[in-house]
């Protein structure tokens, strides 16, 4: 990765670290881990489903929110605030920026949600007082949760590009919600007839599915996620994001910065 | 070779809610700064300095024409790491210190790690900023910042520096020093390229200066020639308490001073002012030729435009 991509992340980076909103979302995820426990407390002989569906759906909600909240500011900020200004008239390309701000974030990401994730390895302990080798599963739903950040990072920053805050958080959220339930939208596509068959196929395959992504239920179950699954989802997640990016570097590179 | 060269570039937004209706931000703007100069542009709010200096730094694309800085093309990567710029106005991340942030700029311009932190104390210290590197930018005034915007706009050394409205929000000592650093920088044979509406810091630093106004190029050369350019004025001072009709038909207006007048005519006038004061027998103390300054020649050139707006409007 070229050095200019590597400070832009890092900027990015130390931007959202210093940011106490972050640590406010951070420390009510670890308040939802606790809760977990005290529910599971009295959810006689399901505490560790407990702790594990609540635990790891607070992880991805509030990863998602993390995502949405910082993402839709990453480009649209800059310009409202001019900072970019000063950025874009050095040696630095349009898409190393854009590249820049989703490593940054990326990064920001994956370091909250490795926090989030002791807690829940806490919680799991606590009330488990052992892990055992189910409990390794749990750890592919939570690089699952990781690859849908990636995804709704990149989606925040390709409506960034193009539109003011509120709006990028109003789509990337309705994104988010339409995307949870995507395997519903293609069984519908799927027995739909005509143009909607076409209309619906079409919406199913251009919005993220991230309801492949989610095995937080199978994995508190304790079942196995298949390997064919983790690869087909990598390969999905990593092709989705460099889509929505593309598609970001795409619209920012032709823009005027009034 | 010129250091800036700016051939036709003109910029038109679409406004309007379906984006149909044109307007004109810039009409096809001809330019040329040499290397090693103070080149000023000057111009009212609005007039389009800022939208040419978004398009030089690439920033915003022209609608038509070209523009070359040290010969190369301005989306050439090679001329950003050329170049310094100064926003209007500058914000700055407010979460890093200034050490942090001229750290970063650094970087993105590929200033040696070795060299970094020996030139970011270097022109911290040369902007009136030494003691406050490790300060957030949030706790900085607009006129720290505006030196802060300054030092990250010739950190890295660059041939050519272009500096938008780099005066406002400073105190007098502010403009004073901003002023000598101009001059330094000429002095170390930077082309020192910067816009600004306050017209007694142009008039004292720059070599040459361009006056646009809505979008138009009004006039463009070295201070002198564009003022002597202008039609001059004198100020005669006679003794007396009244204006012959003869003045006051010239459309001279007298200000009377105890037992003196004084009025101030054109030129060309200066005879037959004289010559009326001899019909009415008055004396004549002093014909003194008044300094036309850059605000003078400024204001002329901006009253045609604003005359015209005037007929529109009406």
């Amino acid at each position: 990765m070229n050095s200019r991509i590597v400070s832009i992340a890092s900027n990015t980076f130390r931007e959202a670290v210093r940011d106490r909103v972050l640590y406010n979302l951070i420390a009510f995820v670890l308040l939802l881990v606790g809760a977990a426990i005290l529910v599971g407390q009295i959810s006689i002989d399901i505490e560790r489903l407990v702790v594990i569906n609540l635990g790891l759906t607070a992880v991805s909600l509030f990863g998602v929110i993390i995502a949405i909240f910082i993402g839709i500011g990453l480009v649209s900020k800059e310009i409202e605030k001019r900072t970019l200004y000063t950025v874009l008239s050095r040696p630095v390309r349009r898409w190393e920026f854009i590249v820049g701000k989703f490593f940054g974030l990326a990064g920001t990401l994956v370091v909250n949600t490795f926090f989030m994730v002791l807690g829940v390895a806490g919680a799991l302990l606590y009330v488990s007082h052992h892990l055992t080798k189910p409990d390794g599963w749990v750890l592919v739903a939570l690089y699952f949760i990781v690859l849908q950040f990636l995804m709704m990072t990149a989606i925040a920053l390709l409506f960034s590009s193009f539109s003011s805050p509120l709006m990028s958080a109003v789509f990337a959220f309705a994104l988010f919600v339409v995307g949870s339930f995507a395997e519903d939208l293609r069984g519908f596509a799927a027995i739909a007839k005509g143009a909607t068959h076409w209309l619906a196929t079409g919406a199913a395959y251009l919005t993220p599915n991230f309801s492949a992504l989610n095995v937080i239920s199978s994995v508190a179950h304790g079942q196995p996620v298949p390997a064919n699954l983790i690869l087909y989802n990598t390969a999905y997640a990593v092709f989705y994001s460099l889509m929505a990016l593309s598609g970001a570097v795409l619209i920012f590179e032709r823009r005027n910065l009034k | 070779m010129p250091a800036i060269e700016i051939l036709g570039l003109e910029k038109t937004y679409s406004v309007g809610f379906w984006r149909k209706r044109p307007k004109c931000a810039l009409k096809p703007l001809h330019l040329s700064v040499e290397e090693g100069e103070i080149f000023g542009f000057l111009g009212p709010n609005g007039a389009g300095k800022t939208t040419t200096l978004k398009m030089l730094m690439g920033l915003v694309f022209p609608t038509g024409g070209t523009a070359r800085i040290l010969g190369m093309d301005v989306n050439d990567p090679r001329v950003k790491a050329q170049i310094g710029f100064l926003p209007e106005q500058p914000y700055f991340y407010d979460y890093l210190t200034a050490r942090e942030l001229l750290h970063y700029y650094a970087q993105l311009s590929a200033v040696p790690a070795k060299e970094r932190a020996g030139k970011i104390e270097a022109i911290l210290k040369r902007v009136g900023l030494p003691d406050v590197g490790g300060l957030q930018l949030r706790k900085f005034s607009k006129g720290m910042l505006q030196r802060v915007g300054i030092a990250q706009a010739i950190l890295h050394d660059p041939r050519v520096v272009f500096l938008d409205e780099p005066m406002s929000g400073l105190d007098p000592m502010g403009r004073r020093e901003v002023r000598d650093l101009i001059e330094q920088l000429k002095r170390e044979g930077k082309t020192v390229f910067f816009s600004t509406h306050i017209l007694s810091d142009a008039e004292a630093l720059c070599d040459r200066v361009a006056i646009i106004h809505l979008g138009e190029l009004r006039g463009v050369g070295v201070v002198e020639d564009l003022t002597s350019s202008m039609q001059g004025k004198v100020e005669v001072i006679w003794q007396g308490t009244v204006v012959p009709a003869a003045i006051r038909a010239l459309g001279a207006d007298g200000h009377v001073s105890g037992d003196t007048v004084r009025a101030v005519i054109l030129d060309k006038d200066q005879e037959a002012v004289i010559d009326a004061l001899r019909r009415e027998r008055l004396r004549l103390i002093a014909v003194t030729p008044v300094r036309t300054t850059l605000e003078d020649y400024f204001l002329q050139k901006l009253k045609p435009a604003e005359a015209n707006a005037a007929k529109v409007m009406a």
